[in-house]
C-alpha cells in the first residue's frame, strides 16, 4: 500500500516544532506500525534526510517504551494494542495518516515522536513498592492470599507504564497509572502496612510532576493497552480519602 | 590466559554456606565508601542494584531504555522455577539441580548450578513479599504449572506475564532505593567501554542517548547485567535495542568470552512475514500441550488452504519421529525438526519456513471455549501480528533465536577474568551449559541479583578496599578519549549504505550457517563472509546527523559495529566445537537417525576466548568440566 505520513518534527525540547509530510510507497500490509516507521527511515536515510526518532523496544505489547499518537489515538485505533503491535493491515491504501508524540505538560518532548516519561518513575519513587528487605521474606506460602484478592491485583499490575492514559486525557491526568500501581500493591496484605503513607506519597508525587486533575472522562481506560479498569480510580480515590482522614483525626 | 573457577571445597550442597562463611565482609559504616557501577537494570541488574543500594554501598545503575522498568526481562511469559516441593511431587533442590544439569546437556558448572538450585527458593520468598502477584490456587497458596524438561511441577507463574511481574518487583525495590539516594539512576545512557586500571575495572564510558555527551564514571567495581547477544542474528525474540556491546568491550580488554556458539532456538514463534520484519515473536511453548504440528506429505501441497489438506496427506512429523514425547520434544530437537521439514520444499506460509501447530483435534475433543481459556490471549495476539483465526486455521510457526547461553566467564563469584568486573543473569555463561530449560532464565538473573552478588562483591571490595579513581585519572581520559573518536569514525564515514542494511546481512550470514545447525564448511564461510561486510561497514557506512543529539542511527551503527566483530567469535567458538550438544547441533556429529553426539572425551569444557588484538585469531582457552554429581548420561526422546 502507499501512504502519505504527516509526523511530527522537532529538533529538541527548545524547538518548536511542525509537521512534515513524507510519501512511502510498497508498505506491506503484514508489516507492524513500527516496521513502517523503519522503512520510512530507510528511505529518508536514502535521501540523506535525518530519520524520525521515536521511542521502541521489545516490539511485542509489554515494555510500554512505544508511544505514538496516530490519528488523534494513543497507540491508534485498535482498542487493546500498543503501537507495536498494531499492523498496517489495519490501513488502507492511499490514507494519510497523522503522527503525533504524546502530548502532555508532564512528558515533554526529547526530539521527534520521543517523548520524557520520567515523571512515572517519580510517582513509583515516592511509594510505589513495598518495603521488603533482600533476604527478610518470610516463606512464600505463609501467608495465604484469596485468590481473587490476587487476581484483582494482577489486573492492576498489567499495566505497563506506558502512558497512553495521560495522552488520552484532557487534563492529562494520570490517574489511571498511579491508581493501577498503588491499587497493585493495596489490594495484597503485604501491602497494607505502607498503605496509607503509599497513596498520599504517590497522589503527591503525581501533582507535583505536572499532571492535571482527573474528571472521571473515562478517555483513559478506553486508551489504555492493557484495559486497567477506572476502579481503580474509585479504589485510590476512597484509599486517599480515607489516609487524609485518619492523619486528621490521629 | 588463568581460568581458575574458584569453586569452594567441601560436598556440593555444603559448598555456597562454606563459602559466605570464607567470604569477607565489608563493615555496614564502611560501605557507603564503596562505589559500585551497575550496567543494566533487568532482573540481574535491577535486583543487584537494589540490593547492594539497601546495603549501604553507592550505586550508579544504567539503562539504555527511558525507564529501569523496560528491559527486556520484561517479555518473559513461562514462570520461574524454584524447588518448593509445595506440590509434594518429590521435587527437592538436589533435583532441580540434576534436571538442570541434564537439561544443559552436561555443559555446565555443577557448583554453579547447585547455588542456583539453593537459591530458587529464597527468590520466590522474597518476590512474594514485594507483592509479585503470582497465580494462587482459590485456598490462597501459590500455584505452580509444569514446564519442559521436568517431571515435577515447580514452575510459579504469573498469568502470562511472570518476567514482567518480577521485573516491577525489582523495579519496585530499585525504586526505592533510588528515593533513598542510595541509588543514581541513568536512564538512556549506554555504555561503550570499560576502564580498566592496572588490571582492575575501574569505571566505564557512557553516551547520553538523549544528548550525545560521552562521559566516564569511576567505581570501585564494574557489574554487567546486560542480557544476551541473540541479535547478533538480527531478527531474534529479543527487543530491538538488546547489544553484545557492553559484553563485547569488557571482552576486548581482556574478559574471556565463554561458549558463544550456545544458542537456543525456540521452536514455536510468529515466521517471517517479509523483508520489513524488524523482530520475532514468541508464542509460548504451553501451546504445544493441544497443538499438533504437520506439514504436508507432499511439497506440492503446501500452497493448499491447509483445512483442505486430508489426514492422509498430513505428516506430524514429530509424532512419528518421536513416538514417546511427540509435540512435546525439547526446544532443540522440535527446531531442528521443523528446519529439516521446510529444508525438504515442504514449508508452509511466505517463503516457505513455516510448520502448522493446529488445534482442530483439540477443539472438537475439548470445545473451542475450553481452548479459548487456556490460550486465548496468545491466539489475540496470533491474530494481531498474522490477521489469521487460529480457532478457524492452524497456526503457523517456525523456530527462532531466543536465548543465549554464551557469555562472559565467571568464576563462582561471578567474577569474569577481568577482576573487579562482574557478569550477572544471561551475560554470563555459567548455569545453563548448551541448552536452557523453560523458567530458568527469570530464577537465575534473580538468583545472582539478589543473593549472589551481594556476597561475592563484598568479598573482592574487603580484599581490595575503596578507593574510586578520580574521573580526571589519565587513564580514564584515554579511555573517553578514545570512546570519542570511535564515535566521530561512525558519523564520518559518509557511505551510502545503511547500519540496518548491515545488520540484516550479518544475521542472514548467521542464521544461514550458525543457525540450528551448523558445519564446517558453512561456518569458514560465515567467517569470510562476516570479516568482509565487517570491511564494507567501515569503508561505505551512512549515519546522518551528528554526535550531539538524540541519534538512533548513531546508536544502531555502533551496536552493528561489536555485533560484526562478535559474529565472526560466535562462528569461530562453533567450528572449533567438533561436537554436538544442546543448541549447538554440528551435521557431522550426528547418530545416523540424525541425533546429536556428544563427545565427553574431548569437550566436556567450556571454551573460553581471550582476545589477542585487532584482526589477529583469538585464543581458546579450555575450563575442565567436572561432574562428581551427576552422571554424564545421553538424552534420549524417542
Amino acid at each position: 500500500m502507499n501512504l502519505t505520513l504527516k509526523v511530527w518534527r522537532q529538533s529538541g525540547p527548545e524547538d518548536k516544532g511542525r509537521f512534515e509530510s513524507h510519501e512511502i510507497e510498497d508498505v506491506s500490509e503484514d508489516s507492524s506500525f513500527l516496521e513502517m516507521m523503519d522503512q520510512l527511515n530507510e528511505l529518508l536515510l536514502s535521501k540523506g534526510i535525518e530519520p524520525v526518532s521515536f521511542d521502541h523496544d521489545c516490539r511485542e505489547g509489554i515494555c510500554g517504551m512505544c508511544s505514538l499518537n496516530i490519528n488523534g489515538f494513543a497507540h491508534g485505533p485498535e482498542d487493546s494494542t500498543t503501537t507495536c503491535q498494531l499492523h498496517m493491515r489495519k490501513f488502507e491504501d492511499g490514507d494519510v495518516i497523522t503522527i503525533e508524540p504524546f502530548r502532555a505538560r508532564a512528558f515533554p518532548v526529547v526530539r521527534d515522536l520521543i517523548v520524557d516519561r520520567s515523571s512515572f518513575d517519580k510517582i513509583i519513587q515516592a511509594g510505589g513498592y513495598i518495603s521488603a528487605r533482600t533476604g527478610s521474606a518470610p516463606d512464600g506460602n505463609a501467608l495465604p492470599i484469596p485468590k481473587a484478592d490476587s487476581d484483582k491485583a494482577m489486573d492492576a499490575a498489567a499495566c505497563i507504564g506506558c502512558g497512553a492514559c495521560v495522552a488520552s486525557c484532557k487534563n492529562a491526568s494520570a490517574m489511571l497509572f498511579t491508581s493501577a500501581k498503588a491499587g497493585h500493591l493495596n489490594l495484597l496484605p503485604q501491602g497494607k502496612a505502607e498503605k496509607d503513607k503509599r497513596v498520599v506519597d504517590m497522589v503527591s508525587a503525581m501533582d507535583n510532576a505536572g499532571f492535571g486533575n482527573c474528571r472521571n472522562y473515562g478517555e483513559c481506560s478506553a486508551a489504555c493497552p492493557k484495559d486497567i479498569s477506572l476502579d481503580f480510580i474509585a479504589k485510590l480515590n476512597r484509599d486517599h480519602a480515607k489516609a487524609k482522614l485518619k492523619k486528621l483525626f490521629s | 590466559m588463568i581460568l581458575d573457577s574458584k569453586i569452594p571445597d567441601g560436598p556440593i550442597a555444603e559448598k555456597w554456606d562454606n563459602h559466605r562463611f570464607s567470604s569477607k565482609l565489608v563493615n555496614p559504616a564502611n560501605k557507603r565508601k564503596y562505589k559500585i557501577i551497575v550496567v543494566g537494570s533487568g532482573l540481574a541488574g535491577g535486583a543487584a542494584a537494589a540490593t547492594l543500594g539497601e546495603l549501604g554501598y553507592n550505586v550508579d545503575c544504567f539503562c539504555y531504555q527511558d525507564s529501569p522498568r523496560r528491559a527486556h526481562s520484561i517479555a518473559a511469559q513461562g514462570g520461574i522455577n524454584a524447588a518448593k516441593n509445595y506440590q509434594n511431587d518429590g521435587d527437592s533442590i538436589h533435583r532441580l539441580f540434576y534436571d538442570t544439569v541434564k537439561g544443559g546437556d552436561f555443559r555446565s558448572r555443577e557448583a554453579n548450578v547447585h547455588r542456583l538450585a539453593q537459591i530458587s527458593v529464597n527468590i520466590i520468598d522474597q518476590c512474594v513479599s514485594q507483592g509479585v502477584p503470582f497465580a494462587r490456587e482459590y485456598g490462597g497458596l501459590l500455584a505452580n504449572r509444569s514446564f519442559g524438561g521436568a517431571q515435577v511441577s515447580r514452575t510459579f507463574y504469573a498469568r502470562g506475564q511472570t518476567g514482567q511481574q518480577l521485573l516491577l518487583g525489582a523495579y519496585s525495590a530499585l525504586s526505592r532505593q533510588i528515593a533513598a539516594g542510595q541509588v543514581t539512576m541513568h536512564t538512556r545512557h549506554e555504555m561503550l567501554d570499560m576502564v580498566v586500571v592496572g588490571g582492575h575495572a575501574k569505571g566505564i564510558i557512557t553516551r547520553n542517548l538523549a544528548n550525545g555527551e560521552t562521559k566516564a564514571w569511576t567505581a570501585d567495581a564494574v557489574l554487567l547485567c546486560t542480557g544476551g547477544y541473540g541479535n547478533a542474528y538480527y531478527l531474534s525474540t529479543n527487543a530491538v535495542g538488546c547489544n553484545v556491546t557492553a559484553a563485547f568491550r569488557a571482552y576486548r580488554h581482556g574478559a574471556g568470552f565463554a561458549n558463544p556458539c550456545y544458542t537456543q532456538i525456540h521452536p514455536t514463534c510468529i515466521p517471517v512475514s517479509g523483508d520489513h520484519q524488524s523482530k520475532l515473536t514468541l508464542m509460548s511453548e504451553s501451546l504445544r500441550n493441544d497443538g499438533r504440528v504437520w506439514v504436508p506429505r507432499e511439497a506440492l501441497d503446501c500452497g493448499k488452504f491447509p483445512n483442505d489438506i486430508p489426514e492422509s496427506e498430513r505428516d506430524y512429523y514429530l509424532e512419528r519421529k518421536y513416538p514417546s514425547f511427540g509435540n512435546l520434544a525439547p526446544r532443540d530437537i522440535s527446531s531442528r525438526s521443523a528446519k529439516e521439514a521446510c529444508d525438504d520444499g515442504r514449508g508452509v506460509g511466505q517463503g516457505g519456513r513455516g510448520v502448522y501447530l493446529d488445534f482442530a483435534d483439540a477443539i472438537s475433543r475439548l470445545g473451542e471455549s475450553t481452548i479459548r481459556e487456556r490460550y486465548g490471549n496468545l491466539f489475540q495476539m496470533y491474530e494481531r501480528i498474522t490477521g489469521e483465526n487460529a480457532y478457524k486455521r492452524p497456526m503457523r510457526i517456525y523456530p527462532a533465536i531466543h536465548y543465549t547461553m554464551g557469555g562472559l566467564w565467571v568464576d563462582y563469584n561471578l567474577m569474569t577474568t577481568v577482576p573487579g568486573c562482574f557478569a550477572l543473569g544471561e551475560a554470563n555463561f555459567s548455569d545453563h551449559g548448551a541448552n536452557r530449560l523453560g523458567a530458568s532464565a527469570l530464577m537465575q538473573g534473580l538468583s545472582d541479583g539478589y543473593f549472589v552478588i551481594p556476597y561475592t562483591v563484598g568479598n573482592y571490595l574487603a580484599n581490595t578496599g575503596a578507593g574510586a579513581l578520580s574521573p580526571d585519572a589519565p587513564e580514564v581520559k584515554e579511555a573517553l578519549e578514545g570512546v570519542r573518536e570511535r564515535v566521530d569514525q561512525l558519523t564520518s564515514t559518509k557511505g551510502t549504505r545503511s547500519s540496518r542494511s548491515y545488520h540484516k546481512e550479518l544475521g542472514q550470514i548467521m542464521w544461514d550457517f550458525a543457525g540450528m545447525a551448523r558445519n564446517e564448511k558453512g561456518l569458514k564461510k560465515a567467517i569470510g563472509d562476516i570479516q568482509d561486510l565487517r570491511g564494507d561497514f567501515h569503508k561505505n557506512l551512512l549515519v546522518t546527523g551528528s554526535n550531539e543529539t538524540l541519534n538512533a542511527e548513531l546508536e544502531r551503527a555502533g551496536r552493528v559495529r561489536d555485533f560484526l566483530e562478535f559474529g565472526e567469535l560466535l562462528c569461530r567458538d562453533a567450528l572449533e566445537r567438533k561436537e554436538s550438544c544442546g543448541g549447538h547441533f554440528r551435521e557431522e556429529y550426528q547418530t545416523a537417525e540424525g541425533e546429536a553426539t556428544r563427545d565427553d572425551e574431548n569437550f566436556a569444557h567450556a571454551a573460553v576466548w581471550e582476545y589477542k588484538g585487532k584482526d589477529k585469531t583469538p585464543d581458546r582457552h579450555k575450563e575442565q568440566l567436572n561432574f562428581d554429581n551427576v552422571k554424564l548420561a545421553v538424552r534420549s526422546y524417542k
